[in-house]
């Protein structure tokens, strides 16, 4: 059976679906990135599925239930790179994704992952901040 | 229909004897069927080869305008209907082009046939008439042509993307949207956000007539689509009728941003992606 790998970035997990899903390796990546989300502490999942032609109902279904999961175990998910012809295709059949995140590709969705963590928690982007600002500031 | 050898050998023969007088009063003919909109000399040549092509056809002894030898024949008479077609001459000035012949032929016959004029003519008449309905099915295949060319330039022409800002494009829509455009214009917008990696997306419908239920259905699955790929939508250029269409229409947008104009809608966005604009004092002011 497939695996879906699962990359730690920083405070993020990647996970890029290469593989055509089936219902095992859907399961089988539930249980992975709940394991993992548990054991590295982070708080954001990126799910990146540029590398799918055909997002069904169950691919859909699987995908919510991940942000569910992670959901409850604190991590922000959003779903990154769907292509047109997919999205055509959800909307056509009436699937909107409820409650999942969506971002054009996965450098906007680490932005994204970043700026819902800063809502939440100001404190840990003081310091990036203050540094940021240290170097524009140039009054005379 | 069909000409036998002997037929149509003295068809050739008849042709090519008098040829100043056959083009002749052919050209006078069908130039007072087109009432001077073609010159005589477009005119004159056009025919001049047409009736080089039917004296060359029926000296081969061919006998139908299906057969393989009337290629050339063929050719001559659909080059000159697509280009009436084009020209934009109606069906039936097309058709007299070719039929004017058996007037100029029956007065050929009648000063110089022999016995058997009579079965010349009905035998001649036969194979012009095929001539004509051949130059009818071309004009028409033609003109179908053209109007499948022109919707295909309109569909393409009529919905362009483009980039307002880094980061935010904008469809002005224009023209009735049915099901077909609004699976263009949602498929090129689609593609222009993967390309340029632009979050947001502006929905113009300054230039759509009016907005029904099934023109909104297109536009919220566009929205959807769009939001499903990660990126937001704003809808503007809503004038006072159809927001009044809208509402009587009980159309929701849900949450779903809608501004009054392009210069809102723009606005709107900037603020959300943190850019902001202030008014330069004028120099002297």
């Amino acid at each position: 059976m497939e695996r879906v790998p699962i990359l730690k970035i920083g405070d993020i997990l990647l996970v890029s679906i290469q593989v055509d899903m089936s219902d095992q390796t859907a399961l089988q990546l539930q249980e992975d990135l709940a394991e993992r989300i548990v054991a590295t502490g982070c708080h954001g999942v990126i799910i990146d599925i540029t590398a799918l032609d055909i997002v069904d109902s169950f691919v859909g279904r699987m995908l919510s239930t991940i942000a569910s999961i992670s959901k409850v175990l604190d991590a922000e998910t959003v779903v990154v790179g769907m292509r047109p012809a997919v999205a055509i295709t959800l909307v056509e059949l009436g699937l909107s994704l409820n409650g999942i995140r969506t971002a054009l590709n996965v450098e906007r969705g680490m932005e994204l992952v970043a700026a819902a963590r800063a809502d939440e928690s100001p404190y840990d982007h003081e310091l990036a901040d203050e540094s940021d600002e240290a170097e524009t500031t140039g009054s005379p | 229909m069909a000409l036998t050898a002997e037929e149509s050998g003295r068809l050739a023969a008849l042709l090519s004897e008098h040829v100043d007088q056959v083009t002749q009063r052919w050209v006078e003919t069908v130039a007072a069927s087109l009432r001077g909109r073609l010159s005589q000399v477009e005119l004159r040549t056009q025919l001049q080869e047409l009736h080089r092509a039917i004296v060359a056809t029926a000296e081969n002894g061919v006998v139908d305008l299906d057969a393989e030898h009337a290629a050339e024949l063929r050719a001559v008479l659909a080059e000159l209907s697509r280009g009436r077609a084009r020209q934009g001459f109606s069906a039936t000035e097309t058709a007299i082009s070719v039929f004017a012949l058996k007037d100029v032929l029956l007065e050929l016959l009648e000063s110089h046939g022999g016995e058997s004029t009579l079965r010349d003519y009905v035998a001649f008449s036969g194979l012009i008439d095929a001539m004509g309905l051949f130059t009818f099915e071309s004009y028409v295949r033609t003109r179908e042509g053209l109007i499948a060319d022109q919707a295909e330039q309109l569909l393409e022409l009529s919905t362009p993307v483009v980039k307002l800002w880094e980061g935010v494009v904008a469809v002005p829509l224009v023209g009735t949207l049915d099901s077909a455009r609004a699976q263009v214009v949602m498929e090129r917008l689609l593609q222009t956000l993967v390309d340029t990696g632009s979050p947001y997306a502006i929905i113009d419908i300054t230039g759509v007539p009016a907005v029904d239920t099934q023109v909104a259905q297109h536009i919220l699955k566009t929205v959807v689509a769009a939001r499903l790929m990660g990126a937001d939508c704003i809808i503007s250029g809503i004038r006072p009728q159809i927001a009044q269409t809208i509402v009587a229409l009980g159309i929701e947008f849900g949450d779903i941003a809608t501004k009054a104009s392009l210069a809102d809608a723009l606005r709107h966005v900037l603020r959300l992606t943190g850019v902001e604009t202030t008014r330069r004092s004028r120099r002297g002011a």
